[in-house]
């Protein structure tokens, strides 16, 4: 790695007049799980590394009934499956916030850190983007929100302009007979990237689908929303058929290649094999919701 | 100009002070800078775990720490697992059950399982082998490392009754 310089700002307004100063040039780190990576394998190339991890808006976990759930940028995974909040209620984030890494790596790399590197097979975006979660992202000229399925826009490449910093993930109010649920497919057991990973989110009534919202991983250049998943089956009974129905939605949306991981095939199929798994579990969590 | 940084940490209980480039890993300032050569690096890229320190009451990879964020935080590396008594009986469970071959990734696996241990006394072996996922070994096959770490949740156990 060539020399780079490093600062640790404690205020959101002076790590904003960092980028707007070093612009591309400026590397953030909250784990550093990918920029040291990065920055080493001269994938990336930083003058200044800057520490958001002082910074607290994006420290921040906060969770209000009404409200939502907060997290912010800079949070690490470990933190976040420890809490007592997202334990209770939001069981879909630590389905994805512990898989990703190994113990260590939980130990610093943050779920911000997972949307901002943009990957294709993110393993805590598919979760969001069912979920219906909202970025809050900050730059020289304010403060915006964007919903993460508009945020990846290909691999490694987001919606964030080079003044810009993402300061918190908003996960809406936990309802009644709501479930979520992350699973991916990996060959072992552990510490691998995922093949096919799939998000899903369900609100029952009246044994009904309410609302369903699928979103797979590694099928296409970014996470996808896989609307037609949901527009399938709301409305419907809960039952296997309806299940599969949308489960085959998926299967349809999803546009793989074929790479050392798996051919288009495989994950074609996995989209719709997992879908049916991660919607069942998702509506037994539905019917045990507080 | 390109000034080096000094950093003031705790490693091992004991207060550390350590000039180092902002763009040195944690680990490298261990090994190079301190002398502290227990941890090792084997992939610089997280993957292994060989590197393994307690940073901050947490296990991390300390090549992708920077030694500049040390600063203020409190570090445990495996020169500070055994104390002036005698080695800690996760290191005699090592030993005694054969966990270690080459042993250049004993230290990391050593330290997080001090970790496990420390969080969860007495994990079933899957936890210990989702715990320890984050840890390569290439000669042991892993098996005999799961029988110490069981061993020493034994041991530990039996020395607090």
């Amino acid at each position: 790695m060539k020399w780079v310089d490093y600062i640790q700002p404690s205020t959101l307004d002076d790590a904003l007049g960092l980028l707007k100063k070093h612009g591309e040039k400026a590397g953030i780190l909250a784990g550093g799980t990918d920029l040291l990576v990065l920055l080493r394998a001269k994938a990336k190339s930083s003058d200044i590394i800057v520490d958001i991890k002082n910074i607290a808006e994006l420290n921040q976990l906060d969770f209000d009934k009404k409200t939502g759930l907060t997290i912010g940028a800079a949070v690490p995974c470990y933190k976040i499956y420890n809490d007592s909040n997202v334990k209770k209620y939001y069981p879909g984030i630590i389905d994805s916030a512990s898989i990703i890494g190994g113990t260590q790596i939980q130990g610093r790399a943050t779920l911000g850190g997972n949307l901002c590197n943009s990957a294709p097979s993110a393993d805590a975006v598919p979760g969001m983007i069912a979920m219906g979660v909202t970025c809050k992202v900050a730059g020289s000229n304010g403060v915006r929100e964007v919903p993460v399925e508009e945020f990846c826009l290909a691999p490694r490449k987001n919606i964030l302009k080079p003044d810009e910093i993402l300061v918190s993930l908003n996960y809406p109010a936990p309802k009644p007979n709501t479930g979520s649920r992350y699973i991916r497919f990996i060959p072992r057991n552990e510490m691998d990237i995922a093949v096919v990973g799939v998000g899903v989110y369900v609100e029952l009534e009246n044994n009904k689908f309410k609302d369903l919202r699928v979103s797979l991983a590694s099928v296409a250049p970014k996470p996808i929303f896989v609307q037609e998943a949901g527009t399938s089956v709301v409305g419907k009974e809960v039952n296997e058929e309806n299940i599969n129905l949308a489960a085959l939605k998926a299967k349809e949306a999803a546009k793989p290649i074929t790479d050392m991981r798996g051919t288009i095939e495989f994950r074609k199929h996995l989209s719709e094999v997992l879908t049916k798994r991660a919607l069942q579990t998702a509506i037994e969590r539905a019917k045990e919701s507080v | 100009m390109n000034a080096k940084v000094h950093v003031q940490t705790k490693i091992n209980g004991e207060n550390v002070d350590f000039l180092c480039e902002p763009r040195q890993s944690l680990l490298e300032c261990l090994r190079d800078i301190i002398g502290l050569t227990g941890s090792k690096e084997g992939c610089n890229d997280g993957n292994c775990g060989a590197c393994t320190v307690v940073f901050d009451g947490r296990i991390v990879t300390s090549c992708l720490v920077l030694g500049v964020e040390a600063q203020g935080k409190e570090i445990t590396t495996i020169e500070g697992i055994a104390s002036s008594e005698g080695l800690h009986p996760i290191q005699e469970a090592f030993l005694e059950n054969a966990a270690l071959q080459c042993g250049i990734c004993t230290p990391g696996f050593i330290v997080a399982t001090k970790a496990l241990l420390d969080h969860n006394p007495n994990p079933s072996e899957y936890q210990i082998r989702f715990w320890l996922a984050n840890n390569l070994c290439r000669c042991t096959g892993y098996d005999k490392i799961v029988f110490a770490v069981q061993d020493a949740a034994g041991r530990l156990a039996s020395s607090k009754k």
